[in-house]
């Protein structure tokens, strides 16, 4: 604070907002973040929304357009409930990974807030979205909106013509196989509107052709020898074993209609829309506060911020960035937000002021001074799991003063394996790097088997890894599910 | 480059949809819970919006996931105290596994329960549902009274379109004379004065110092006057006006029900539903609602709404003792001049006999003339109610009831046996609301 410019006029005093004061503030906001930082981001679309507007994004998992589905009333009574008791306040903003990108503010917000939030969303996350390869790779930054809009045309024109409670039941069995269906191994098909309409036209062709095949079969029985062969054959025609289960449902349910089979598609093409996501939660939430804190710093040296305005940004950074001890009341586990901001404030460091340490364990960027492109570098390429794995410094992990824990179903007691010294730096980095990927988290199930000529019987198939085992309620549960939409039995086998 | 877009103004309910879908799903759970609460509620609350809470299996929303418990699992924890490499610490009683392998679910789930608020009018429409009402009655129940604005005197703020001109006129006058601004005439004559002793050609020192003496005083009254404004901000009033309920009277609703042990949970429940339907329907129309309870067995008492409901009294059953006693009550306090006053009546149909036909000259000679409206119901059990078809017979204080209903068209009466029958005790009444003509 000692280096404050004096002579510059702040770009605001006091709390209120309006647009002129915003413009001027995100041209400078701006400027910092494109000349500094180098940033490179999609054009921004800031909206300033009210409460109410925000409880509505909140419940349709932040989306601008939604179809219409009980469930996301469920999390808009819960979310409203919860809001109105003062039990959570809300997020200052929701950015959404699209083309524009498109940013909402709360009204409520003061001036302060809207310019920490425009910092923190318009350009963090934005940078990030633009960016990094998995979004890059596996979303559709310019389509979604569009998608959205035409998803929720198509199910309301199904309630109508097929009725709300055919159509519900319907999204009800695709929401529950939704965090099972997406493809994580192979890159999903990009298509576009246009192909939508014409992928809808063929799949009526195809729906004609399914019917004369059930007649084939009829016709002539085939001798029920099922050799291997037979076997292996089929599988490799349907392009078994499967992960993405509405994927395999869409395309080989013998008893869904072309408007049922639409709508899975809907339901599983958003749920891989938000799969990068889940997987760069620590990352996205670094790279933008790291961004926001840059900015806002910078914008404060050069006497563009008031230190009261600067306090004000300080005071709810440092609310999102507190990690609470395992044994607090608090205790959330690792906050991504921390996590993140911390590693890649320490990359900065280790960049333009390295310790012996340092020098020890990052020999490439430690003394570098190169922050900046060693931080895009890592924004670009990788995600939470390789990012923690290739940059968590031993620093970090005695200021969090981490320790990893192993848990043996069978045996009464944990047992510490590894704290922050010497000994136990690497051991905690991989165990911390391992719960960032999201394959632990989810359950490895693949559809192995069906015989569609015979008793149609889905059989899955799920790995266990760690010999951690399924939930059985929720999973018969979900089993229903698939079964309506298959038609027929499915299972694990054992 | 960026855009800014002001969303605020924008259709707010966009998740009503999906709220509706929601209540549609958990609707049976929500229905037990309205009229669990119209049970519990004061007859005056009903029409306000309600916490329930529905049990969480219909809407749950299940997933492939990994069990809490069991397999072999890594974790890293953070703000380590005094733990070392190798340290053994036991696990919490139950399988609770610390703060667990998997945090709680973001939507609720996971709890047993699930709350959340009904609005008013969801509320309302769960209620109305088994009542059968036709939806223009429905609507109009919903209504918020209409309220019109009043002259209430006048305020220091308000819209230009208020602004009370004589008011502020009379304010501005008042500060003028004592601020003592110099007036048009005052300056006039000063003007004139100066003016001429400019006029002359040769003016002796006498009079040129006069001339700067009148000339000073010209001034300064002039710079006085644009000091002390003509009209100042504290002068304006604007006029104030109060929404005031329309149409504003009063009205007092006596509930007469028989308490004696054959009224059971059933009956209680049924006539509750009745007595908060006219209550509601009474809301409509009136300001102010006073309710009376007379319960009665072979004595009547005046009683608080609780003890009314829910208090058991044993005994025979004389009918018209409750009539007495609303009789007495409205000589009391509402004289019939003031008041517009509706009475409901619950029983079971039984009564002391040879009392019924004192019922029916009680309410012929006194009651009618200064009741707007009485409603009868009988409640009856549904077997009884498909053997009973007919208007005509019945017990004695049926039979007894029907002279009066003949003789008063203001006097309905009706049998009951479920929900649905009730709202036909009511039709008239509310077909002469939606009618528009008036019986107050």
């Amino acid at each position: 604070m000692a280096d404050r410019a004096e002579a510059t006029v702040p770009l605001f005093d006091g709390a209120e907002w309006d647009f002129d004061t915003i413009q001027r503030s995100y041209d400078a906001i701006e400027r910092v973040a494109i000349d500094d930082l180098e940033l490179d981001v999609y054009p921004n679309q800031i909206e300033i929304i009210s409460y109410q507007q925000m409880l509505d994004a909140y419940s349709s998992t932040g989306m601008p357009l939604m179809y219409r589905h009980w469930s996301f009333g469920k999390r808009f009574v819960h979310e409203e409930k919860a809001y109105r008791k003062g039990a959570n306040g809300l997020a200052y903003e929701i950015v959404i990974n699209s083309d524009p990108c498109i940013s909402y503010c709360l009204e409520d917000n003061t001036m302060a807030l809207q310019v920490l939030v425009i910092a923190h969303a318009a350009f963090g996350h934005n940078h990030f979205f633009k960016n990094n390869h998995l979004f890059r790779q596996w979303s559709d930054a310019q389509g979604i909106l569009d998608y959205l809009d035409y998803a929720r045309g198509f199910i309301a024109q199904c309630e109508e013509q097929h009725g709300e409670r055919e159509v519900e039941k319907l999204l009800d069995a695709a929401h529950a196989l939704m965090p099972s269906s997406v493809f994580r191994h192979r890159r999903p098909p990009h298509s576009s509107l246009t192909d939508e309409r014409t992928r809808q036209r063929e799949r009526r062709i195809e729906e004609e052709r399914a019917v004369h095949y059930l007649w084939d079969a009829f016709d002539h029985p085939t001798q029920s020898s099922k050799t291997d062969e037979e076997a292996r054959k089929r599988k490799r025609e349907m392009g078994l074993p499967e992960e993405n289960l509405l994927y395999f449902v869409e395309r080989h349910s013998p008893v869904l209609e072309s408007w049922q089979r639409e709508v899975l598609r809907i339901v599983r093409n958003i749920a891989q829309y938000f799969y990068p996501q889940r997987q760069t939660k620590v990352m996205n939430e670094g790279c933008a506060c790291f961004v926001h804190y840059y900015i806002t710093n910078q914008l404060h040296r050069s006497g563009l911020l008031t230190d009261g305005a600067m306090l004000e940004i300080l005071h709810s950074h440092t609310n999102v960035l507190t990690q609470p001890d395992f044994d607090a009341p608090n205790a959330m586990g690792i906050n991504p937000y921390a996590l993140g901001f911390a590693m890649m404030q320490d990359i900065k460091r280790i960049c333009t002021d390295p310790t012996e340490e340092d020098r020890e364990w990052f020999p490439d960027i430690a003394g570098s001074g190169a922050w900046r492109e060693i931080l895009k570098d890592a924004w670009a390429n990788y995600r939470d799991e390789s990012f923690v794995q290739q940059y968590l410094s031993p620093n970090i992990m005695r200021r969090f003063r981490m320790f990893s824990l192993t848990d043996d179903g069978g045996k009464p007691f944990y047992t510490v394996d590894a704290i922050h010294d010497e000994r136990g730096y690497h051991q905690v980095r991989d165990t911390l790097a391992r719960g960032f990927d999201v394959a632990e988290h989810d359950p490895d199930i693949q559809i192995v088997d069906v015989d569609l000529m015979g008793d149609r019987h889905l059989r899955l198939h799920h790995s266990l890894r760690n010999g951690v085992p399924l939930d059985k309620i929720a999973s018969d549960a979900t089993l229903g599910h698939l079964r309506q939409i298959w038609g027929f039995d499915a299972a694990f086998e054992d | 480059m960026a855009h800014f877009i002001d969303r605020r103004l924008n259709p707010k309910d966009k998740n009503l949809g999906n709220r509706r879908r929601f209540l549609r799903r958990v609707r049976s759970a929500v229905k037990k819970a309205v009229d669990e609460s119209v049970r519990r509620r004061k007859i005056a609350d009903v029409g306000q919006q309600e916490n329930v809470s529905v049990p969480s299996d219909g809407i749950g929303e299940p997933h492939f996931q990994h069990d809490s418990k069991g397999g072999f699992r890594h974790r890293v924890l953070t703000g380590n105290k005094t733990f070392k490499a190798g340290d053994r610490l036991k696990k919490p009683p139950l399988g609770q596994g610390g703060q667990g392998g998997r945090e709680g679910a973001p939507d609720g789930e996971g709890e047993d329960e699930f709350m959340f608020v009904l609005s008013r009018d969801e509320f309302l429409s769960l209620f109305f549902e088994d009542l059968e009402l036709p939806d223009m009655v429905k609507r109009s129940l919903k209504e918020v009274p209409v309220s019109k604005p009043h002259r209430m005197g006048y305020t220091a703020a308000g819209t230009p379109a208020n602004l009370s001109v004589s008011r502020t006129m009379r304010n501005a006058f008042g500060r003028r004379l004592a601020m003592r601004r110099p007036t048009n005439t005052e300056i006039q004559a000063l003007t004139q004065q100066v003016a001429e002793l400019e006029a002359l050609e040769n003016p002796d020192e006498a009079r040129k110092a006069e001339r700067q003496l009148l000339r000073e005083q010209l001034d300064k009254l002039l710079r006085r006057r644009k000091i002390i404004p003509y009209i100042d901000p504290l002068d304006v009033r604007y006029k104030y006006f109060e929404m005031r309920p329309e149409p504003a009277a009063n009205a007092v609703m006596f509930c007469l029900m028989d308490v004696s042990a054959s009224m059971g949970e059933r009956e209680k429940s049924l006539a509750k539903q009745f007595f908060v339907l006219l209550h509601l329907f009474l809301k409509q129309r009136y300001d102010k609602i006073e309710l009376v309870f007379i319960r009665h067995t072979q004595v009547a008492a005046e009683v608080d709404e609780d003890t009314f409901f829910h208090s058991r009294q044993t005994g025979g059953t004389v009918v018209s003792s409750a009539l007495n006693e609303m009789k007495k009550i409205i000589e009391a306090r509402y004289p019939a001049a003031l008041w517009n006053i509706y009475a409901a009546q619950a029983s079971d149909g039984e009564n002391f006999s040879g009392d019924s036909q004192l019922c029916a000259d009680l309410l012929n000679s006194e009651l009618m003339k200064c009741c707007q409206y009485f409603a009868y119901t009988e409640i009856v059990d549904e077997t009884e109610a498909n053997l009973m078809n007919s208007e005509d017979n019945g017990m004695e204080l049926w039979r007894s009831y029907r002279q009066v209903a003949e003789a008063w068209p203001n006097f309905a009466m009706k049998r009951i046996a479920r929900a649905s029958d009730i709202y036909p005790v009511l039709h008239e009444l509310f077909a002469r609301k939606t009618n528009g003509v008036s019986n107050g």
